[in-house]
């Protein structure tokens, strides 16, 4: 172990109740950043979901949709235009909307419906762990998630609830299909959720394009483009980014997040550039000799340093064993913290890259020292 | 024939600002040779820590020169300053200044770990030193385990480690009873027999003066007298 680390070790453990104090300035620190990168990652992931769960490569558009829920319509002929252009090998209506849902005891919740066709290219329901797909076919089918059985009144397939005034029947039940703005997603077929929302049947909120084998797909959106009047064409993944714009940023939530997790960071690098700043003045004496016996500047500062990394992989620690288990928390919820590998090393290094920035008051304090310190009596 | 080891010339020093500005330094020369013991007594305020402090090049004349083993100090800056420190002067202080959090054995491997020496190489040697001031049985104790003398011991281990030229001590007996003073000058007079190596000891203690080679007075910034250690003990005995 090298005498340096070995100094920085004792310097920071010689005072618990102070060591303590700044590992849990760094946890509280680091649990604010992660719970809002974590919400941030969530939010991101969950505001695609459907464009990501899409077998789409191309989405056609009413011109200025903002995102996946965006209530504008197109008109559904584009449709045969779409299929008109080489390499387009399908395309596909999607209707989306809010209807009013009744529960058999009569209050009504709102739902969002999505409605796409049950053969072939749709956005259909994933992770189906209670009946069929296929049974959606079953006139007044529908398929929900488990998440809102009780907000639904249900309990299981087959039971009965009404959607805008029509019997609709729990056909399949998925699990971990959530809304981030709560609204239970309700999937049918897309005639039915036509009726349900009071679309026009010559209406459609989306057209989900699927390319011939080998078509490239950016000619395709070319001619797409070219061919189709009126509406904006675009890649899922132009889709998704869009998507994620809006609800980030063009609505502030994203900000928001961003400016929680700046004040978090504000926290532990005051929290941690204290404790610091004390630590080398308590020892402002054993700093002194150092100089005095001759150690280079650098030598100091890398006792300083260790201090800090030392104090950020313990608070780090700490931080990530909370994250875990408040990621775990709101695993079911809508908005879930979201832990990714990822996350956890840009969190760990932003930990490390503060209690650096923390040691500087110590280093400027150190580099002040007087070394004739070391013959006052 | 020894050589000179330290050499200071025409030494002027201020200190303080404004009103309160004084001279603590008013033309001090002297010069150190290997194998010498010399004393540097006078009344407090006479100017001997601050002849100290630059003579360690911890601090910087406002005029005269330094020369430590033949090198002129006044071209350096702070880190070639530290680099001689490191490499050239040892330090022996009052109140220690051990590291509460290290044992005795890193305390005196420090002085070698600031020169970038081997880890294995470097406690080696500080075992060694450990043992020639009569504490390698003592090597794992903190400073807190040890008694005034012991812990004085350690620092002079510190200081001779490196095999420093010069021995800087500032009233390294001050704070320890005859028997343990005693102790540590008669190692402090065995590290000046090297021909290579002298011991400046700053001091008011007059029983320490059976150890000297040399004793210098210095008053107001000025040296007064020179004396051999004999003459200076004679002095003592006759008052």
């Amino acid at each position: 172990m090298s005498l340096q680390f070995r100094l920085a070790s004792r310097n920071l453990f010689h005072d618990r109740l102070r060591f303590i104090a700044t590992i849990i300035g760094i946890i509280f620190s680091i649990v604010l950043v992660t719970v809002q990168m974590g919400l941030y990652v969530g939010f991101r992931l969950m505001v695609t979901t459907m464009i990501d769960h899409a077998p789409a490569e191309l989405w056609i558009m009413p011109v200025g949709t903002k995102c996946f829920e965006d209530p504008s319509l197109l008109d559904e002929r584009q449709r045969f235009r779409a299929l008109a252009v080489p390499g387009v090998a399908e395309a596909t209506p999607l209707v989306i909307g809010y209807a009013q849902w009744r529960l058999p005891q009569g209050t009504t919740t709102p739902v969002f419906v999505v409605g796409s066709e049950l053969r072939g290219l749709g956005l259909h329901p994933w992770n189906v762990v209670e009946g069929r797909l296929d049974d959606l076919s079953v006139p007044g089918a529908v398929a929900i998630d488990q998440t809102y059985f009780e907000r639904l009144g249900i309990t299981g397939v087959e039971q009965a609830a009404e959607l805008r005034d029509r019997k609709v029947q729990v056909m399949a039940v998925t699990k971990g299909i959530r809304s981030f703005t709560t609204t239970p997603y309700v999937f049918t077929d897309v005639e039915r959720a036509r009726s349900f929302t009071g679309i026009a049947p010559n209406k459609a909120s989306y057209l989900l394009v699927k390319l011939a084998p080998g078509a490239d797909l950016w000619t395709v959106q070319q001619a797409v483009r070219a061919n189709l009047a009126d509406v904006e064409v675009l890649t899922a993944a132009e889709f998704a980014s869009r998507s994620r714009s809006f609800w980030l940023f063009g609505t502030g939530a994203g900000a928001a997040l961003f400016a929680g997790a700046l004040l978090g960071l504000i926290v532990g690098t005051v929290i941690v550039a204290q404790t610091l700043y004390s630590s080398t003045k308590d020892h402002i004496n054993e700093f002194a000799t150092l100089r005095a016996i001759g150690s280079t500047s650098r030598y100091i500062y890398t006792v300083i340093i260790w201090q800090a990394l030392l104090s950020a992989i313990v608070g780090f620690a700490g931080a990530a064993a909370i994250g875990k288990i408040v990621a775990a928390a709101t695993a079911e919820s809508a908005l879930p913290v979201i832990m990714t590998p990822l996350l956890t090393v840009a969190l760990f290094v932003l930990t490390l890259t503060m209690c650096i920035g923390s040691a500087i008051a110590a280093i400027v304090k150190v580099m002040r020292i007087d070394p004739t310190l070391v013959f006052s009596r | 024939m020894t050589e000179i080891v330290l050499e200071a010339t025409d030494l002027v020093h201020h200190l303080g600002q404004g009103a309160g500005r004084v001279q603590a330094l008013k033309g001090v020369s002297l010069a150190l040779k290997g194998g010498e013991l010399v004393l540097l007594m006078g009344p407090s305020g006479s100017g001997k820590t601050t002849l100290l402090s630059i003579l360690g090049c911890l601090m910087t004349p406002d005029a005269g020169t330094v020369k430590v083993g033949g090198q002129a100090v006044a071209a350096l800056d702070a880190e070639a300053l530290a680099k001689l420190r490191r490499e050239r002067i040892g330090f022996i202080f009052q109140s220690y200044h051990l590291f509460p959090t290290l044992n005795a054995e890193d305390n005196v491997r420090l002085a070698l770990d600031v020169r970038g020496e081997r880890a294995r190489a470097a406690k080696l040697a500080a075992r060694e030193v450990l043992a020639t001031v009569g504490l390698g049985h003592k090597r794992k104790s903190l400073p807190r385990e040890l008694s005034g003398g012991e812990q004085q011991r350690v620092a002079i281990a510190r200081a001779i480690v490196g095999k420093a030229q010069v021995i800087l001590a500032d009233e390294p007996t001050g704070a320890l009873d005859t028997a343990n003073g005693q102790a540590v000058m008669a190692l402090l007079a065995d590290i000046a027999k090297d021909p290579a190596r002298a011991v400046l000891v700053v001091t008011h203690d007059p029983r320490i003066l059976p150890f000297a080679s040399r004793v210098i007075h210095i008053e107001d910034g000025r040296i007064v007298s020179e004396e051999s250690g004999g003459e200076s003990m004679k002095k003592v005995s006759n008052a």
